[in-house]
């Protein structure tokens, strides 16, 4: 009897099936993981349940971290101008890593950051790997073909002890994206416009795998940003297989192999691809060349349209609950349903955070702002994600730029996107910002955020209201 | 972990879809050390006024609430960060249980790390629950854990839910997921020297 052929997997089955290390019936599996990173806000009370143990970390080698949520990006070097509670936690933090040798990324050392553009910087995420973070937005380094994903306190507790955790399988949910983007619509409005079409619960129980001719044209920065915002569609993870442009972008990496231990390597990570004839659980198509610049309006990230579109009205939602939600968002952002996005006035345009904050998205913006300033009255912070990508900029000459056109230039970190070092926003105060979350407050209690591109961003800062980056172009 | 079997209780309304993490327990709350503390945070920016003084409109905050372990949300609730502030914070008010359609991954798996009970029902189950408990604060639900049922006495109105097997099991024994990772220890080691 001829044997048969291997059955097809996806992307997902071939990470997940190697990491398996058991699983009894009717359980959850043990699952690998390969990387741990670990920050300031969500770890205390992992290292003290440790303590409470008596347990050390199992694999300090494979535990990486850093501080960057409640972290200044201004007067570093003056830690007794941050708050008591924060310098506690940060001084946690140190404790807890000297206390079980894990590599600790100080406030403003050469690779210092936040956590999820460090570790691809510093050549720490490579195709295959699972990858785990006491932070939702873990799933960026999906981009690289990972199975990356954002874990609560007890589980960074069970990672640190035991270097596994129990998971469920999730189902598989392919985002397919063809077509060629129009000049002025990217990365950030590919995934702003997914999670507007399916909601921020869509993937629920799902792990989006991105593929198509336009995800492949994306460069590995322009990929973090899609796989970043998974979450956002309430997938827990982000994929994409890895090609041509991921070996490029690790090949530059600190510590790559090189000659025949590279070519082997390169060789293992081109298996890790969805099979052709293998079967996705859901697949939804995206025709890139019919996007436009996107903005949000709301409170949460699925409530984004084209930046020339107008604000939905509640009085078209049949359900009760969906018509009360979306009237509470409007009442938050004290927008009229009708109201046409491009041309509403902000005071602030924070360009940061793990979404948007790569050298890439700096550029990006800046190519806007070059020779001209932002508008009276609006506030512009620049945050770069990381040290290197802080200094690259200033190697280049960027920091300069966006100083002449009026912006601040800060020090890498989380900075307003979460808003618990200080850099928020004002009561009422109307932000364009590339972060990722524009929930109630949360980016200052009482603030409004429309979430953008970076090229959106700079655009609107030049003109004080929320509009399309073309007219720049 | 603190177990769950069974609950008898009145019902908190929180009727809004998509109350995120943020909304749950605002990033400013995140700063502390320990886990008690995260509960005067909950709710916070609807709970209180700008002078801090407690927001007479919000439930949480009304007397015919009082006392509820039961938390009614809209759908899709615990969406966002990871944050397991948030179960610390519901289960620091005294909640046990929040029945909603829906629940994001990260929240439920935190809220079962918690002895908190996340409880799926249907459209239907929840806009009556829901009207009972807005009609007469003083309606009693009893959620039992090992039949899956969750159950208005008085109006005879019923749900059985969906639970994944292996949580359910934890919750009523109080498992500990750490002791049973490590029970494993073995088999931890023997997969590290085969993949080293």
């Amino acid at each position: 009897m001829k044997p048969s052929s291997p059955k097809p997997l996806t992307l997902l089955d071939k990470i997940w099936n190697e990491h398996v290390v058991t699983q009894e019936a009717d359980s959850p599996a043990i699952l690998y993981i390969d990387l741990h990173l670990v920050h300031e806000v969500t770890s205390p009370q992992a290292f003290a349940g440790l303590r409470g143990r008596g347990l050390k970390v199992r694999r300090p080698d494979r535990t990486v971290a850093t501080m960057d949520h409640s972290t200044p990006t201004i007067n570093i070097d003056k830690p007794e101008l941050l708050d008591a509670m924060a310098r506690a936690q940060l001084q946690q933090l140190r404790d807890n890593c000297a206390e079980n040798k894990v590599t600790l990324h100080e406030l403003g050392s050469k690779n210092h950051g936040i956590v999820h553009v460090i570790a691809p910087e510093m050549g720490l995420v490579k195709p295959g790997m699972t990858i785990v973070c006491g932070d939702s937005h873990t799933a960026t380094h999906g981009a690289f073909g990972c199975l990356a994903f954002g874990i609560g306190t007890s589980e960074v507790e069970h990672v640190l002890a035991s270097q596994c955790l129990l998971q469920n399988k999730p189902k598989s949910y392919e985002v397919r994206v063809e077509g060629e983007l129009q000049p002025g619509v990217g990365a950030k409005d590919i995934i702003l416009a997914l999670i507007a079409e399916i909601g921020t619960e869509g993937g629920t129980g799902f792990v989006f795998e991105y593929t198509g001719s336009t995800i492949q044209s994306l460069s590995m920065e322009e990929r973090m940003t899609i796989c970043n915002m998974s979450i956002e569609g309430g997938a827990r993870a982000g994929l994409i297989a890895p090609d041509e442009t991921t070996y490029a972008y690790l090949k530059e990496r600190p510590n790559a192999l090189q000659g025949q231990a590279w070519e082997d390597q390169v060789q293992q990570w081109e298996t890790y691809h969805t099979d052709p004839g293998a079967k996705f659980d859901k697949t939804i198509f995206i025709n890139a060349s019919e996007l436009q610049p996107m903005v949000t309006y709301g409170t949460n990230p699925g409530m984004g349209v084209f930046i020339n579109s107008t604000v939905p009205d509640p009085a078209a939602e049949y359900q009760a609950e969906k018509r009360q939600s979306l009237q509470k968002s409007l009442t938050y952002m004290d927008l009229k349903a009708g109201t046409v996005m491009e041309g509403h006035p902000i005071q602030v345009v924070f360009l940061g955070s793990c979404t948007n904050a790569r050298i890439s998205d700096l550029r990006s913006a800046a190519q806007l702002l070059r020779g001209r300033k932002i508008a009276d009255g609006v506030r512009m912070l620049v945050v770069p994600g990381s040290q290197q990508v802080k200094q690259q900029a200033e190697a280049e000459g960027l920091d300069q730029l966006f100083l002449a056109a009026g912006a601040e230039w800060r020090e890498a970190g989380c900075s307003m996107c979460i808003a618990m070092n200080g850099d928020q926003l004002q009561p009422g105060q109307y932000a364009i910002s590339t972060s990722n979350r524009n929930f109630e407050g949360r980016q200052g209690k009482g603030g409004r955020t429309f979430l953008a591109s970076p090229l959106t961003a700079a655009a609107s800062a030049l003109t004080g209201k929320v509009t399309d980056p073309r007219k720049f172009l | 972990m603190q177990t769950f079997t069974q609950l008898t209780s009145t019902v908190m309304p929180l009727p809004v879809n998509n109350i995120d993490t943020d909304q749950i327990i605002p990033a400013r709350y995140l700063k502390v050390l320990d886990k008690a503390s995260v509960a005067e945070g909950l709710f916070a920016d609807w709970r209180y006024l700008s002078d801090g003084s407690p927001n007479p409109d919000f439930v949480l905050n009304q007397p015919l609430y009082q006392g509820a372990q039961v938390l009614l949300a809209g759908n899709n609730f615990g969406s966002g960060s990871s944050r397991e502030h948030a179960p610390w914070a519901l289960t620091g008010s005294g909640f046990r249980c929040v029945i909603s359609t829906g629940f994001a991954d990260i929240f439920n798996n935190n809220a079962l790390k918690n002895g908190l009970l996340p409880l799926v029902v249907d459209e239907s189950f929840f806009q009556q629950l829901l009207e009972k408990v807005q009609s007469n604060p003083k309606t009693e639900v009893t959620v039992n854990l090992e039949n899956q049922t969750v159950l208005v006495e008085e109006n005879n109105l019923s749900f059985e839910f969906e639970i994944n097997p292996f949580a359910k099991k934890c919750l009523i024994s109080g498992q500990d997921q750490l002791e049973y990772i490590l029970s494993f220890e073995d088999k931890i080691i023997q997969f590290e020297q085969q993949t080293s």
